[in-house]
């Protein structure tokens, strides 16, 4: 573990390594986060493409600008972001994520950057990008505020930062930790901690530190007739997202 | 999954002497063909393969049917760069539906919707010429491999792989069956079909006429099926003179076609005239007549892992709406838009959302169309008295409820239902 003076916890990081070799199977246990992925993306490509003025029916739409995914995990999110011409840097505190990932990015003829790395020792080397992502991570890690503002701190000036995560609340406790976890099994059980997750109000605050400013909340929410994710702008109450810029 | 036919097996799993395409199409036929125009307008690179040489899929002889191209349809040939290029058309602005020689009929009027007609008549063969034309403008994006067939499918876990009869394999995000009915992916897939055969045979052909058809399109409902006389745009005679032409499709009981195919020029022109009345004027024939076994057939699912079914492969249905043709290209919009919007989100092309998207969109409604033309074709073949009072009061309630005839003339048009952005005259 190269990451020193780390906020990522031992205990969340052995979770996660235990199932990385099947996550890019569309129906293994990352089918959740698979099913979710196309709605959590257009999120931001939206958000990035009016943000940085690029034409999304344009191929590699996001060509010259640098984006860093934080907590990449297995590669779900870098990959999509460099098909769409992100130049793509992607950290995870977990090698075998990393080594997934790189694995599955040569085989895809995709050139992403993945490093085994904690977002400080890249702020610590003075590294800055145009859009920051750290998406279902705020929740796994043990100093919430101290990430978000290694997180801000990465954001260039002019860039932009999106993080999505779980939001505390009685909802989300039956419908992400019970729901999801117990009775769906969508998730393995021990997944989540609900008491990690984060409220709006701390995740503003937390990026606020780092220097950025919130332009959007948007929930996410699994819409059961359609067995598909969708934004919901209004109810915040489970999985939410946040566009944040930096001026 | 294996594949379970290959005559040539590959000597190493060497991914890099494969051919590699973006989707692979398997079938280069009206919805093939149409869906690969589509994906490779969007930047999308598109393999097709067929089993037919190109150059023999427009000859009068290889298919002498002609379709009609309700609408929405039109509208799609349109946004992709196709209708430009099909040289002759037809456009219908009534359709006139009778029942046999009784006073009942039903006439659709395009006027009572605005001035669009409900469609267009083309041939078969000058629709794949233009889809030739349109594959040929975006050659920087289409591979086309034909005459090839393909003898072995199988998955991995980045790829849909298939093998060609001459030994070489196809690498693709997702393949595409648009085979026609019996597709043979969907069979390799392990893809069961479920249907029935109508105990009916569909003879096609074409006739000529001393009077204009003022862009009527006839459907008479005969005891044997329905017979469908089409407008087809007029063609020059050699002297100049406008000749007056119109498609066939004659609906007749299996046990009785094989002697109408057999009778010569001028006994089957004698059947023909017979069904068709006087109001044309006289006829004669034009190029060859060809006949087909109708059947109802729906494949039990539509999606595999990296593998999707279009057009009849998926579902076969009764010609008596002339819809057939028309549900496939609605596949073709649908799987557009699906396969633009996952490029446009960097997504692998065949991850299972968007897979699961088209399955959803397009099963209803295929099988509602199914459901329809399985109706009426059984409620309309037949001669039984209280059926024919009941059917023929039906039309005439039908003729007489401005509601109820607009929502059936949208039908025909193709504009009903959730349509893909496409068909809607939309930009993707």
């Amino acid at each position: 573990m190269s990451a020193a003076a780390d906020t990522i916890s031992p205990a969340e990081i052995a979770k996660f390594t235990e199932i990385a070799d099947t996550w890019w199977d569309p129906t293994g246990a990352f089918r959740p986060l698979h099913k979710f992925n196309p709605e959590r993306i257009r999120f931001i490509r939206d958000r990035l493409a009016a943000h940085f003025g690029r034409d999304i029916t344009e191929p590699r739409p996001f060509a010259g600008l640098r984006l860093l995914d934080v907590g990449c995990g297995g590669g779900l999110i870098s990959e999509p972001m460099a098909r769409l011409g992100f130049e793509v840097t992607g950290i995870d505190a977990g090698a075998e994520n990393i080594g997934v990932a790189r694995l599955h990015a040569e085989r895809m003829g995709l050139a992403i950057d993945y490093q085994v790395a904690a977002p400080e020792s890249l702020r610590a080397a003075g590294h800055e990008y145009d859009a920051v992502l750290a998406l279902e991570v705020v929740e796994h890690v043990s100093d919430v505020s101290a990430f978000l503002g290694a997180v801000g701190g990465l954001v260039a000036p002019g860039g932009a930062a999106i993080a999505a995560t779980l939001n505390r609340t009685v909802k989300s406790l039956l419908l992400a930790k019970i729901g999801a976890e117990y009775v769906l099994r969508w998730v393995p059980r021990g997944t989540h901690d609900w008491r990690k997750f984060v409220r709006p109000s701390e995740l503003a605050a937390g990026l606020r530190r780092g220097g950025l400013a919130l332009s959007e909340f948007s929930g996410v929410a699994y819409d059961v007739a359609r067995d598909d994710w969708k934004l919901t702008p209004r109810d915040l109450d489970v999985n939410y997202m946040a566009m944040a810029v930096k001026a | 999954m294996e594949s379970k036919a290959s005559p040539h097996p590959p000597a190493s799993a060497d991914v890099a002497a494969d051919i590699a395409a973006d989707i692979a199409i398997v079938g280069g036929g009206l919805v093939g063909a149409a869906l690969a125009v589509a994906l490779a307008r969007h930047g999308i690179k598109v393999a097709v393969i067929d089993r037919v040489d190109p150059a023999a899929m427009v000859d009068e002889r290889f298919d002498g049917r002609a379709s009609a191209v309700a609408l929405s349809s039109q509208r799609l040939l349109a946004a992709i760069g196709v209708w430009s290029h099909v040289a002759a058309t037809a456009s219908i602005r009534e359709i006139r539906v009778s029942d046999g020689p009784s006073l009942f009929f039903l006439h659709y009027d395009h006027a009572q919707l605005g001035n669009e007609p409900l469609g267009f008549m083309a041939e078969n063969r000058v629709l794949r010429r233009a889809l030739a034309c349109a594959l040929q403008e975006n050659a920087q994006h289409v591979l086309r491999l034909a005459p090839a067939a393909v003898t072995g499918f199988s998955q991995d876990a980045d790829s849909a792989v298939l093998t060609l009869n001459d030994g070489r394999r196809l690498r693709a995000q997702l393949a595409i069956a648009a085979d026609g009915r019996d597709s043979l992916v969907r069979d390799l897939a392990g893809i069961t079909v479920s249907g029935w055969s109508y105990p009916q045979v569909g003879i096609v052909g074409t006739i000529g006429h001393a009077r204009p058809h003022d862009h009527i399109a006839h459907e008479h409902f005969l005891p044997a099926g329905p017979f469908a006389i089409l407008p087809l745009a007029d063609e020059r005679a050699s002297d100049g003179t406008a000749v007056h032409r119109s498609s066939l499709v004659w609906t007749e009981r299996s046990d009785a076609a094989d002697a109408y195919l057999k009778l010569d020029d001028a006994a089957f022109l004698a059947a023909i005239a017979e069904r068709v009345g006087s109001f044309l004027g006289p006829l004669h024939l034009i190029g060859p007549r060809f006949s087909h076994p109708l059947g109802l057939q729906f494949a039990s699912r539509y999606v595999e892992k990296r593998l999707v079914l279009a057009g009849d492969a998926a579902h076969g249905i009764h010609p008596i709406a002339g819809q057939g043709v028309n549900l496939g290209w609605r596949d073709v919009a649908a799987l557009t838009e699906i396969l633009v919007d996952a490029q446009r989100l960097g997504l692998d092309l065949a991850h299972p959302s968007g897979l699961a998207r088209y399955e959803r969109w397009r099963r209803a409604d295929n099988l509602l169309m199914a459901g329809v033309t399985d109706i009426l074709n059984r409620l309309f073949s037949n001669d039984v008295g209280p059926v024919r009072l009941a059917r023929d009061l039906g039309l005439g309630v039908v003729n007489r409820l401005p509601a109820m005839k607009k929502l059936l003339m949208r039908h025909a048009m193709g504009t009903v239902g959730d349509l893909p952005r496409l068909m809607r005259g939309e930009a993707l």
